[in-house]
């Protein structure tokens, strides 16, 4: 992009400074500074305003529902605007391009790198750079020729334009963008991958368009008639350059970083500033090189996160997370507050009915074209085909916005004689997109589904049939066909074990990469915090460590929401014996539905759109699919002893992470892996908010690490004691080798124990948590009348599977 | 596409399956893809260990369950045929062919649908699914923190609602006449390299 000196506003009617221009004749006591500062001031200043105003509309929460943030926060720049306007005279505020593009929008890019779902990302990145590559040449194309056309049949008017400046104008407004993507569709949740092949359509087309802006720019000064062959060879290769140079940049400026994360351990305090910078710098050394900054930026956040999340201590991390999502969302603020003051300055308006309302007519019309005909190719070779719905959704959420307008800024004056009008119409359809389409986007999408749901399930019966089904189907889904065993995936896997992990990666970081130990070590962490605010909450610790009197009220872990609706009806969940033993009299009418509604499990469709710009996490999802998965492997574990109780210890219990020990893997005896992958993973596992997902791996690890690692929960050390240091490959959880009640040593999680299920009915599970030497695995208690259900009822016990081909990484 | 060929090629009786599920050429082999992809060891039949080495069965709560449905009573493994048999259960629905009462029941209609689902309450498969039975299925559907009493309950309202005949138990009849509020479209999308999750498309059934 072709960089303009900044013309700096300056206030018109501010009072000068009297200090360094006369010579002083007594002294001053006090000075008014104004000159000297009044830079970073207004900058100061403005980011302040801007982000007050997002503090304003918030107070009118249906006003934010209504309204997309975006388009608020325009309304209030238009607001502003014509404060200052009127103040002035003049609008001493604008959007300048190089503060859009140098100072506002790295950091936005750079998040959303950052946050990237990564195996979504990757899994659909065929089907985003068709609509990235493809789309954006056909937005491009046919609104250029479009306008020309409509240009020559004289609709227009007189503008003093040509076919080449029409396509340089279809070019820069074609691409969808980023920022207005970001802002609409996180208020609006569709399924993931809707959601990623219109974010990453808004990210990677940046690389088109930057050619496409160059390559015309270059044609129009150049001349209609120099253009040949060789000129338009050169735009192709030019394109290629452009795009892969800066994806190439953006990835060695992501292993710049995580060499560096690999060696900051002494550091702690500004590592996660690094981030920060080389971020920055990606973006800025793509754009000294003429290459696409953004693909550079977006593909260093993309490559980076993983290895930088598991190098950096976790206060890092969590800096960095936090941090990013403040700048990103404040630019994202301040861009859209400028937008509108922009608009409230009269220099800049030419108005030409027909250019505009065509321009808005084509791009609507051209986006749905293109994303119809696209699609139906894509259906051909994809093979979950994207149903029309989704198209009309993605076709309607081609939001132009900043980027757009900023690009316009660039052009030159002189070569360009309209460039007031095409600043206005970029101006009248950033506005379009960004608030009617905002505004209309969620109703639209609520509508799309809504017009088809029936009557809502009026019986137990039905509402339970249907959960089956949806659990169902998504099984069968995942046992038909998924991403994980896909052999490109799987090579890539091997290749970053084999070289990358060892390359990007501090030691620890490796070990500790195994995703069960990171669950286990997260887990620890939360049972610590949750006991100290629980003891908190009560006065003190103590409660701790009394044993016989196990009540402690949970009922706050598990969400007021709904405890607060139900507390009359439903008991709450008090471990206080007495106290619920009384309770439980009462509650023989609750309100079965209530209760159905809110403790099924959502089938997995259901949990969509994690990826929020606003939040850092979405917590609840993540709960629930830890305690199915908890619970799953404890009825495998139980089935499995159910069956082999009374046979001889395993002899190898441990997966292997490395492949170069298959030949072990294979001869484990069915003992193997299988129960204790599952009890370690038993614990609880995350989604990982850093996109790693679920990874099958190492039994032994925790075990080794559990002991080894730097987190101790102190609470909870005593059961340590007794543990046996056996050799890693060889340990042995204590409740598989004896099925006695008095062989736990090792409790895996006391996590565990405060969920298992808290029926009055059983008490020995309601043990305290710790200090016990008991195993409170409720399903060593051979003699308890639920689990013995369970044992019987379930499939024949899969015997473990070898560990090999566990790299299925998702 | 030749490697569609020389795969299909590979598959014994593929036509006979083809035609009793339905399933195209393309969707058989993708099926054989990915049942190789499960069957590490090469035997050429299926484990539940192989199943269980889908990561995210484990998150279903009824994964287990549906695990062991593919298996008949009795067996061990599954190979292939009884693999693509049970999936084209789910196989979406043929525009094309027309319903015909004479013609059986297509492999993938809405009865063989509701049966897999019973199959997968009534574990004793002795065609009823008695409360104890559904006590199972609702405890792993359920958050933990329900309560014995409350699941008991809930069991027992099922139950009533849907017994028409009062034998304390719920038969593949009464299970079929148990609507479907919400619409659906009985179907997943299948494919190895995409997954997306199911659209609720859903034209209202009418039994």
């Amino acid at each position: 992009m072709v960089l303009l000196a900044i013309s700096r506003p300056s206030l018109a009617s501010e009072a000068t400074g009297n200090g360094t221009e006369h010579t002083i004749t007594t002294l001053p006591i006090v000075i008014w500074k104004w000159e000297e500062i009044h830079f970073p001031y207004l900058v100061a200043l403005w980011v302040l305003v801007s982000w007050l105003c997002k503090l304003v509309f918030q107070l009118n929460p249906c006003l934010t529902r209504v309204i997309p943030e975006s388009g608020l926060l325009i309304c209030i720049g238009w607001v502003l605007g014509g404060i200052i306007y009127g103040a002035d005279k003049v609008q001493t505020f604008r959007l300048q391009p190089f503060t859009f593009f140098f100072y506002l929008l790295p950091q936005i890019v750079l998040d959303a790198g950052y946050s990237m779902p990564n195996k979504l990302f990757f899994g659909n990145l065929g089907a985003i750079l068709v609509y990235a590559v493809i789309g954006t040449c056909w937005n491009a194309a046919t609104l250029g020729l479009a306008l020309w056309g409509c240009w020559l049949g004289g609709a227009m008017g007189n503008i003093d334009t040509g076919l080449l400046q029409l396509l340089l104008f279809g070019s820069l407004i074609a691409a969808v963008d980023p920022v207005a993507v970001i802002a609409v569709f996180e208020e609006v949740h569709v399924n993931e991958v809707l959601y990623i092949l219109v974010f990453g359509e808004s990210l990677l087309n940046d690389g088109v368009t930057v050619v496409l802006f160059n390559v015309f720019d270059a044609f129009v000064s150049l001349g209609g008639a120099q253009i040949d062959a060789v000129e338009i060879i050169k735009g192709i290769i030019s394109f290629f350059v452009v795009a892969v140079g800066g994806s190439l940049v953006g990835v060695v400026f992501a292993l710049l970083i995580s060499l560096l994360t690999r060696c900051t351990k002494n550091i702690q305090i500004i590592e996660p500033g690094f981030i920060f910078v080389l971020g920055y710098l990606s973006y800025l050394t793509a754009e000294m090189l003429s290459l696409s900054a953004i693909l550079s930026c977006t593909f260093c956040g993309v490559c980076c996160q993983k290895y930088i999340n598991a190098n950096m201590d976790e206060r890092s991390v969590s800096t960095v997370r936090s941090t990013m999502k403040v700048f990103a969302n404040g630019s994202e603020t301040i861009i859209f507050v400028f937008l509108g003051i922009s608009a409230i300055d009269p220099s800049i308006w030419v108005w030409n009915t027909a250019f505009i309302l065509l321009t808005l007519l084509f791009i609507f019309v051209f986006r749905f074209i293109g994303v119809f005909l696209l699609t139906w190719i894509l259906n051909q070779y994809r093979l979950v085909p994207l149903d029309f719905i989704d198209q009309l959704v993605m076709g309607y959420g081609g939001l132009r916005g900043a980027v757009a307008y900023g690009l316009v800024l660039l052009l030159d004056e002189n070569k360009y004689k309209e460039k007031k009008l095409m600043i206005s119409t970029t101006l009248i359809v950033v506005y379009f997109t960004v608030m009617l389409q905002g505004i209309t986007m969620k109703p639209l999408v609520t509508w799309l589904k809504v017009k088809r749901a029936a009557v809502s399930e009026r019986t137990l019966a039905e509402k339970i049939q249907n959960r089956t089904f949806d659990h169902m189907l998504v099984a069968i889904e995942d046992i038909s066909g998924q991403i994980g065993d896909n052999y490109m995936r799987d090579k890539w896997n091997n290749f970053e074990e084999k070289w990358l992990y060892w390359l990007l990666m501090t030691p620890i970081a490796r070990k500790s990469c195994d995703p069960i130990f990171n669950i286990f070590h997260k887990l620890n962490i939360k049972d610590a915090t949750s006991y100290v605010k629980e003891g908190e909450r009560r006065g003190s610790l103590a409660f701790v460590r009394n044993e016989n009197k196990a009540d402690v009220d949970f009922n706050k872990k598990f969400g007021a929401d709904f405890s607060e609706m139900i507390r009359d009806s439903v008991p709450s969940v008090c471990l206080d014996m007495h106290e619920q033993d009384l309770k439980m009299r009462e509650s023989e009418d609750f309100d079965a539905h209530h209760l159905l509604q809110q403790h099924l499990y959502k089938g997995r469709k259901q949990h969509r759109h994690r990826y929020s710009r606003k939040q850092l996490e979405v917590n609840k999802d993540e709960h629930e699919v830890q305690e199915i998965f908890q619970r799953t492997m404890r009825s495998r574990l139980e089935s499995f002893k159910s069956a082999k109780m009374g046979v001889a210890p395993p002899k190898k219990i441990s997966k292997h992470l490395k492949k170069d020990q298959p030949q072990k893997v294979r001869e484990a005896c069915t003992f193997s892996s299988f129960p204790l992958v599952f009890i370690t993973i038993f614990l609880e596992f995350s989604e990982g908010d850093s996109a790693s997902g679920y990874e099958a791996a190492g039994g032994s690890f925790p075990m080794r690490a559990y002991r080894g690692a730097g987190i101790v929960n102190p609470a909870f050390m005593a059961e340590m004691d007794t543990m046996d240091p056996m050799p890693p490959m060889q340990q042995i959880p204590s409740w598989l080798a004896e099925t006695e009640v008095d062989s736990s040593n090792m409790v895996p999680s006391q996590r565990a124990q405060l969920r298992l299920p808290w029926t009055p009915s059983n008490l020995r599970r309601l043990a305290p948590l710790c200090l016990s030497t008991h195993s409170n695995d409720s399903f060593l208690l051979a003699d308890s009348p639920a689990t013995q259900e369970g044992i019987s009822e379930l499939p024949p016990p899969p015997p473990p599977q070898d560990g090999q081909g566990q790299g299925t990484h998702k | 596409m030749g490697s569609t060929n020389s795969t299909l090629s590979k598959i014994p009786n593929v036509e006979e399956l083809m035609e009793e599920t339905g399933f195209t050429p393309a969707h058989i082999v993708r099926l054989y893809d990915r049942f190789e992809a499960l069957d590490k060891e090469k035997t050429g039949h299926l484990r539940p260990q192989d199943f269980g080495a889908i990561n995210r069965l484990a998150m279903n709560p009824i994964g287990d369950r549906i695990i062991g449905a593919f298996f008949s009573p009795g067996q061990e493994t599954v190979d292939f045929h009884s693999f693509v048999r049970i999936l084209a259960h789910f196989r979406p629905a043929d525009k094309k062919h027309p319903k015909d009462p004479s013609m059986p029941e297509p492999v993938n209609s809405r009865t063989s649908k509701l049966k897999f689902a019973f199959q997968l309450y009534d574990q004793d498969k002795d065609g009823k699914i008695s409360r104890a039975e559904l006590l199972q299925v609702l405890r792993s559907m359920l958050e933990m923190q329900v309560t014995e009493e409350q699941l008991e309950s809930i069991a027992d309202r099922t139950i009533q609602e849907a017994d028409l005949d009062n034998d304390d138990a719920i038969s593949f009849e009464e299970f079929r006449k148990v609507p479907l509020g919400r619409a659906r479209r009985l179907t997943y999308q299948h494919g190895p390299l995409q997954h997306s999750a199911p659209r609720i498309l859903s034209q209202p059934h009418r039994k």
